[in-house]
C-alpha cells in the first residue's frame, strides 16, 4: 500500500504528476474484484546522466520519464510539463546536442548522456543570446511554453547550420536557410496557448541574423 | 503507468529472446510512441528491453545498389541523409511531414514502422475496442470516424495505419529484415507487413513475438520526381486525413500509395498503371469497394483531388 501519511500534499506534489502523487490524485476506487496490489518495494534502478555539465546520479523508479527526473527529482523546475504526451513541446530539452521531449523518454534510457535544460542555457545575469531575444521581442505572454520554446529554438537553429532538412524545403538537395517560413514550420512541435508566435519568430529571426 | 523492469540489451538474438520468453516484455526504441500508449495504460508491458545499444544505426548501400537502412537510424538522420534526399526523396519528404522536430529526433525506422493505429477509442480505455481488447467490440463504428479507414478496414476494426514513412517506403517497395530469438532472419515485403484487421485487428503486422526489426532495405532508385503530398488539418505537426507518396516517370508513369486511409499504406498496383489517365482513373480503381462512414467518405474526393495535385507538379 502506499504509504499515505508520508505524502505531503502541497501544491507543487500535486502539481507533480510523478507515479507516488499520481495515485493520490486519483483517488482510488477499489473495489474487490481490483485490490490494490500487495505491498512491495518500489522498484528502482540507477542512472548517471551530466546535466547542464554537472554529473547526476540518480535511483529512480524505472517509470520515471526524463521530464519527472529533472524537475522532481533535480528540482529543475525551468523544464515544463504541458500535455505528458509529446504534443506540446512544454518539456524540451537538448540531449546529446538534440531537441527532444523529455515527457517521452523514461530517466533510465539516459545513462551517460549530456542534458542541457533552460537553467543551463544561460542564467539571469548570463543570458543566452536566444534568451536575451525573447526579452527584446516578447517572445512569450504567460511564460509557460517558454523555456521549450527557447530550447527549441536553440536547437532549430543548429539544425539548420547542419543542414537538416524540412517540410518547407522546395529543394531538398539544397541548405537549408533560416527563413521565417522555415523557422515556423520547424517550431511547430511548440505550442503556444498565448499566441506569441510571431514575436518568437522574430526573436529566433533575430539571433539568426546575428549569426550569419 | 504499470510497473515494469528494465534492461539494456547488447545482443539482438539476446535481446528477441527477452521479448519472446516473457510474456509482457517489449522493446522500447525511441519510446515516443510505447510510452505514450504506456502512460494511458492502453499498453501495459511488464518488462522493457531497450534496444538503443544494439548498434542498428547504419546507412550503408548495398551490394545491389540500394540502401540498408538501420532499424534504430532516427527520423531525422534518415530524411537528412545525402543519399535519401537524392535518390529516395520521396521517403525524406514523407518523414519530414510527420510528428515533430523533437520527435524525429527521437523516433526510429523500426519503432516508426509499428506506432499504433490514432484511433480516439483506442486511446480511451473506457471504450470498446477489439484492437486494445479483443472481442470487447469496437466504438468507433457508429462512433466518430472522420479520422478513421474507408478501405481495406473489417467489421471488426476500422482503424487506420497514421504514419507516413511507410507510405513512401511502400512506394518504394521496400523490405523489412528481422532477426528472431532462434537467430533466424527473414526478409519480408513492405507491401505484407501491415495486415489487413479481418477479425484480429490486435495483431498490426505479420512480425512473430519477440521478431526484432534489424533493417529495411531500398532497392535500387527509381528515378522519376519524388512526392509526398499530406492533407491535414493543420499545415504541420498533424496526423494525415489523407496522404499521396508517388514517383512519376517523365512519360506519365509511376507508383503511388495513399497514407491515412487503410490498416496498411494503400497501393494497388493496376490503379497506379492508370496513371497517365489522371487521377481520377486510378483512384476509382484503388478504392474500389470502399467502405466509407458517414464522417470520412470526403476522404475519397480528397484523395483523388490530392492525387491530381501531385500529377500537375509533375507535368508543370
Ligand atoms: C504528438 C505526436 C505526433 C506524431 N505525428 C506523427 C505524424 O504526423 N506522422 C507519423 O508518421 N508519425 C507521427 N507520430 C508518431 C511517431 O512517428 C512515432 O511515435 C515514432 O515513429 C515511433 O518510433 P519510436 O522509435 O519512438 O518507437 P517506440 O515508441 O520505441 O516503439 C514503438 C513500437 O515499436 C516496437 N519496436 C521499436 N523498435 C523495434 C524493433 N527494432 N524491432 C521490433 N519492435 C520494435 C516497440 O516495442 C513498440 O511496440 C507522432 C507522435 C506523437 C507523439
Ligand atoms: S476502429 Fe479499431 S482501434 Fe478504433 S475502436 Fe474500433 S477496434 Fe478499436
Ligand atoms: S509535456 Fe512533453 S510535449 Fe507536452
Ligand atoms: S507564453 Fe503562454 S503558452 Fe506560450
Amino acid at each position: 500500500m502506499v504509504d499515505w501519511p508520508r505524502l505531503k500534499l502541497s501544491r507543487r506534489g500535486v502539481l507533480a504528476g510523478t507515479t507516488v502523487t499520481a495515485v493520490a490524485v486519483g483517488a482510488p476506487a477499489f473495489t474487490e474484484a481490483s485490490a490494490p496490489p500487495a505491498a512491495q518495494p518500489v522498484p528502482t534502478a540507477s542512472v548517471t546522466f551530466s546535466v547542464n555539465g554537472r554529473e547526476r546520479r540518480l535511483a529512480l523508479d524505472p517509470r520515471t520519464t526524463l521530464l519527472d527526473a529533472l524537475r522532481e527529482h533535480l528540482h529543475l523546475t525551468g523544464t515544463k510539463k504541458g500535455c505528458d504526451h509529446g504534443q506540446c513541446g512544454a518539456c524540451t530539452v537538448i540531449v546529446q546536442g538534440k531537441r527532444i521531449n523529455s515527457c517521452l523518454s523514461l530517466a533510465v534510457m539516459h545513462e551517460g548522456h549530456e542534458i542541457t535544460t533552460i537553467e543551463g542555457l544561460g542564467t539571469p545575469d548570463r543570458l543566452h543570446p536566444m534568451q536575451a531575444a525573447f526579452i527584446r521581442h516578447d517572445g512569450y505572454q504567460c511564460g509557460y511554453c517558454t523555456p521549450g520554446q527557447i530550447c527549441s529554438a536553440v536547437a532549430v537553429l543548429d539544425e539548420i547550420a547542419r543542414g537538416i532538412p524540412s517540410h518547407v524545403q522546395d529543394d531538398l538537395t539544397a541548405s537549408p536557410r533560416a527563413t521565417a517560413q522555415e523557422m515556423r514550420e520547424r517550431m511547430s512541435g511548440n505550442i503556444c496557448r498565448c499566441g506569441a508566435y510571431s514575436n518568437i519568430a522574430e526573436a529566433m529571426a533575430d539571433v539568426a541574423g546575428d549569426n550569419a | 503507468m504499470r510497473a515494469f523492469t528494465y534492461e539494456r540489451a547488447t545482443d539482438p538474438v539476446a535481446a528477441a529472446r527477452a521479448v519472446a520468453q516473457r510474456p509482457g516484455a517489449r522493446y522500447i526504441a525511441g519510446g515516443t510512441n510505447l510510452l505514450d500508449l504506456m502512460k494511458l495504460e492502453v499498453e501495459t508491458p511488464t518488462h522493457l528491453v531497450d534496444v538503443q545499444d544494439l548498434g542498428f544505426t547504419r546507412i550503408e548501400r548495398t551490394p545491389q545498389g540500394g540502401l540498408r537502412i538501420g532499424a534504430l537510424v532516427t527520423n531525422t538522420d534518415l530524411a537528412a541523409d545525402d543519399h535519401v534526399r537524392r535518390d529516395y526523396a520521396v521517403l525524406s519528404r514523407a518523414i519530414l511531414a510527420g510528428a515533430s522536430g523533437q520527435l524525429r529526433n527521437k523516433a526510429t525506422t523500426g519503432g516508426n514502422l509499428l506506432q499504433r493505429t490514432r484511433c480516439p477509442y483506442f486511446y480511451d480505455t473506457n471504450m470498446a475496442c477489439n484492437k486494445r481488447r479483443p472481442g470487447s467490440g469496437c466504438a468507433a463504428i457508429g462512433g466518430y470516424s472522420r479520422q478513421l479507414g474507408v478501405v481495406g478496414v473489417s467489421t471488426s476494426c476500422i482503424a487506420t495505419f497514421p504514419g507516413d514513412m511507410a507510405v513512401a517506403l511502400r512506394v518504394l517497395d521496400a523490405m523489412v529484415e528481422t532477426i528472431d530469438a532462434h537467430g533466424q532472419t527473414r526478409s519480408i515485403p513492405i507491401a505484407g507487413f501491415h495486415r489487413l484487421w479481418e477479425d484480429k485487428p490486435q495483431q498490426d503486422t505479420v512480425l512473430a513475438p519477440g521478431e526484432l526489426i534489424t533493417a529495411v532495405t531500398l532497392p535500387p532508385p527509381l528515378g522519376g520526381q519524388h512526392f509526398y503530398e499530406k492533407v491535414r488539418d493543420r499545415a504541420s505537426y498533424a496526423f494525415a486525413l489523407v496522404s499521396v507518396a508517388a514517383v512519376i516517370q517523365p512519360d506519365g508513369t509511376g507508383r503511388v500509395a495513399f497514407g491515412g486511409v487503410a490498416p496498411k499504406p494503400w497501393r494497388v498496383e493496376a490503379a497506379e498503371a492508370l496513371l497517365p489517365q489522371g487521377a481520377d482513373a486510378v483512384t476509382r480503381q484503388a478504392f474500389e469497394g470502399a467502405t466509407p462512414t458517414k464522417d470520412n467518405d470526403f476522404k475519397l474526393p480528397l484523395a483523388t483531388r490530392a492525387l491530381a495535385y501531385v500529377i500537375a507538379q509533375a507535368k508543370a
